[in-house]
């Protein structure tokens, strides 16, 4: 059997990955996706699966539609990386099927941003549509800050930040929840708690083990299947009215959430890309 | 079996596992900066590359 593995820079949890193929005999085949050069319509790749990890959101976007065209299994599937990769189209995906979720408006002019946040009222979290690791969010507690944000954003920002993503403020006392999702289970999760509101790990939180239960175990494989399965890690609030879904991640970090859950997590991903490579189900 | 490296920004030795493959990322046990292995045979490090806006999960 022959998986590759996409990646750039291999971290703690390539790493992991690669160990846990050799113990199962298999010797992943390691893409550099700095050195990668495609010839679309011509390549010829022989695997039977691809296992994408790059850090790039852009690289492995691109490199998984190219593989898929060539006519590679892939985890995940473009269409996975494209909906998780941008937060406005997580967003329309989670609509779609019905998933709770924070209140969310878009705008695409200052103006109509400002009477966006406005209609929704204060504290509001603006987002980059394409952001990860907490990098570039700012909660907005007034009119003064909304106007000197979106004008920074209008002037400073690259071009996608003028795709205004406004979220309504969820108190969260402090922590959050993410859940791990590999096909048609959720295998583990974590509360990330932080005495700040960004409680990404990558940002300081710290995270502690957080028991599966039927209901969080439901509203994480309908986030996952809302935006097309795979190997996903979701992101969400608790709220009185139950759990509401922020952010689905398609290249997961799990580095502090082994010890932490006692869930072998690299060893799980291994045993659903095997069975993605053998032909099963790609949950 | 292990190998031993200098760090390219402060010079300290750096040991690395038997099992350091090209592409994998340490830290300086010196000066904390982040290294890249750019290869094997011979060791050769360089300071990672920068967080880039679209990095993430």
């Amino acid at each position: 059997m022959r998986i590759g593995l996409l990646h750039s820079l291999i971290r703690k949890e390539e790493k992991l990955l690669i160990d846990a193929f050799r113990a199962r005999s298999i010797e992943p085949v390691l893409i550099d996706d700095r050195k990668l050069i495609f010839s679309p319509g011509s390549d010829v790749f022989h695997l039977d699966a691809l296992l994408e990890r790059c850090i790039n959101h852009s690289r492995a976007l691109h490199a998984l539609r190219l593989f898929e065209s060539a006519g590679v299994r892939c985890i995940n599937t473009s269409q996975v990386a494209l909906v998780c990769g941008d937060k406005l189209l997580t967003t329309d995906a989670l609509n779609r099927h019905g998933v709770p979720q924070p209140r969310v408006k878009i705008a695409f002019t200052e103006a109509s941003a400002l009477a966006a946040i406005e209609e929704l009222g204060y504290p509001v979290v603006l987002k980059p549509a394409v952001g990860s690791w907490g990098r570039l969010l700012a909660k907005v507690n007034d009119r003064d800050a909304a106007e000197a944000i979106l004008e920074h954003k209008t002037i400073l920002g690259s071009y996608h930040h003028s795709i205004f993503y406004i979220q309504e403020y969820i108190e969260k006392q402090g922590r959050d929840i993410r859940s791990f999702v590999i096909g048609d289970e959720c295998v583990a999760a974590i509360y990330r708690s932080s005495d700040h509101w960004i409680t990404n790990t990558a940002r300081g939180g710290v995270a502690e083990n957080c028991p599966v239960t039927d209901e969080l175990r439901d509203i994480s494989l309908r986030a996952a299947r809302a935006v097309g399965g795979g190997i996903v890690a979701i992101d969400l609030f608790e709220t009185n009215a139950g759990y509401l879904v922020n952010e689905v991640n398609y290249t997961m970090e799990f580095k502090n959430s082994i010890e932490t859950t006692g869930v072998d997590i690299p060893a799980r991903i291994v045993d659903y890309v095997i069975r993605v490579a053998e032909g099963g189900g790609h949950g | 079996m292990s190998f031993t490296a200098n760090c390219p920004i402060c010079d300290a030795a750096i040991h690395l596992a038997a099992d350091t493959i090209q592409g994998e990322l340490l830290e300086c046990p010196e000066c904390g900066t982040e290294l890249e292995v750019m290869s094997t045979e011979p060791i050769q490090l360089q300071e990672a590359p920068q967080e880039e806006e679209d990095w993430g999960e």
